[in-house]
């Protein structure tokens, strides 16, 4: 079983890809549902926004397979706009169907927050409890966030972690195999790289 | 709480890093695959690199370099240089850049931001604004500061944040190389001007410099030649900083 990325032509898979293989792990590119039959981790990486991402997983057929997939209780790991395409549904580019993997709602946070937006540059993240993809990571250490909107999950015992800018808003969800990071873990150095390790490691149970 | 930012800027011009002093007087400062990964392990919290040669626009040469750089250090990356289509930003994404700058382009073609951020979202475009103090006024430069452009500083601002630019780095063309400090009443008004992130750029020549400019409110200062010359780096100047409790990147 391999490690998979997701590519949709949308964004920076390269920084990902360079991150993983500067760990060891040896990976592949899914673009089309079949390429998730021999997968074992699954990573959604997402830059961009909800709604012209959502149409292109569209396009390349890979809702249902990704769905499928989750289903089947390996592990997906969501970073950024990939944490946001988990859910039930967004707002940004007009109201788009999201995965629904984990239900909640993808929200601006210009009227939640009134400080300034993007919020961009290195921030904490507060867990709310421990999980497999957190350990050895020690609380308090920075993360890069670059982003506009935040998924608040319905359950907030999906809420792993949260992250203070003018308000806590969730910065990890978690269910059952399912996992969502707001911030690169690609980006964020040693704790990042430590992260996608915990990842590729985990059995997606907790 | 989110902390402030140092950007080490790195001028690209035919496969080499340079550092001008008021935008001319260019000098040879290295590989720009080294240099990145050096500002990488000196703990940088983002890296800008321009392409900066005049004679040729192309976005190309900076895609390869992009490319290069990506493989081997994993900060985050502003690219910019000659970007005047969607494809360009494209491109640059696909090479592992993960937000574009756009100057020139701006003035002539402020729709080309919004294209890229209705694909790329908000935060992947931040717009360049280069600007130099004629007769009391800010005068605003385009084109590596080849032509001078008739909107005002504060039309071109709402202009950018009416695009939805994701953050605005201010430059002064006057400070630029001169390490005497930057234009801290330029970062002033540009970031009351907006509630969109400000990066500061043009002047800095020490670590107290940094420090005044995030007195002034702004959320990162991009340095150039503080970095270039001397012994100083990223890590010394956090070290410096952290007695005047401004917040930085702990990992």
């Amino acid at each position: 079983m391999s490690i998979g990325v997701v590519d949709i032509g949308i964004g920076n898979i390269g920084s990902l890809r360079g991150a993983l293989e500067s760990q060891g792990w040896d990976l592949q590119l899914v673009t089309t549902g079949d390429d998730l039959k021999e997968i074992g981790h699954l990573l959604l990486p997402g830059v961009g926004a909800f709604g012209a991402a959502m149409k292109r997983l569209n396009s390349a057929g890979l809702i249902e397979p990704i769905r499928a997939y989750a289903a089947s209780g390996r592990p997906l790991l969501g970073i950024c706009l990939g944490m946001q395409l988990l859910a039930g549904r967004g707002v940004e580019g007009g109201e788009t169907e999201g995965l629904g993997l984990i239900l909640g709602s993808v929200l601006p946070l210009e009227g939640r927050t009134s400080r300034r937006l993007p919020h961009v540059g290195w921030n904490e993240m507060n867990r709310r409890r421990d999980h497999p993809l957190l350990d050895g990571i020690k609380a308090g250490v920075d993360f890069y966030f670059v982003h506009s909107y935040s998924f608040e999950p319905e359950d907030v015992n999906d809420i792993l972690a949260t992250t203070d800018y003018g308000i806590e808003y969730t910065s990890v969800v978690g269910r059952n195999n399912i996992i969502g990071v707001q911030f690169h873990p690609e980006k964020s150095q040693r704790n990042g790289l430590r992260l996608l390790d915990n990842f590729c490691l985990w059995d997606g149970t907790c | 709480m989110l902390k402030r930012r140092i950007i080490p800027i790195e001028l690209l011009n035919r496969g080499r890093l340079i550092k001008t002093v008021k935008f001319s007087a260019p000098r040879d400062v290295g590989s720009p695959v080294k240099s990145s990964k050096v500002y990488s392990d000196q703990d940088a919290d983002e890296l800008v690199l321009l392409n900066i040669d005049r004679d040729n626009r192309c976005p190309k040469p900076l895609v390869a370099e992009v490319a290069r750089i990506s493989r081997e250090c994993f900060v985050p990356l502003t690219v910019g240089g000659g970007i005047t289509r969607v494809r360009d930003a494209a491109d640059l994404f696909a090479a592992g850049a993960d937000k574009v700058l756009i100057n020139t382009a701006a003035y002539t073609n402020p729709c080309l931001i919004t294209k890229i951020t209705e694909i790329y979202g908000q935060q992947a475009v931040v717009v360049g604004i280069d600007t130099q103090k004629q007769g009391g006024e800010y005068v605003l430069y385009s084109d590596c500061g080849r032509r001078r452009e008739s909107a005002s500083l504060a039309e071109h601002v709402v202009a950018m944040v009416a695009a939805r630019a994701g953050e605005i780095m201010i430059q002064s063309i006057d400070h630029d190389g001169t390490m005497q400090g930057y234009d801290l009443e330029l970062l002033s008004m540009v970031s009351s001007m907006t509630l969109i992130p400000v990066i500061a750029a043009g002047g800095a020549g020490d670590f107290a410099d940094l420090r005044a400019a995030f007195d002034v409110g702004i959320d990162a200062a991009a340095c150039g030649s503080l970095f270039n010359f001397g012994d100083n780096n990223p890590l010394r100047a956090k070290a410096f900083l952290k007695n005047y409790d401004i917040p930085l990147k702990r990992i």
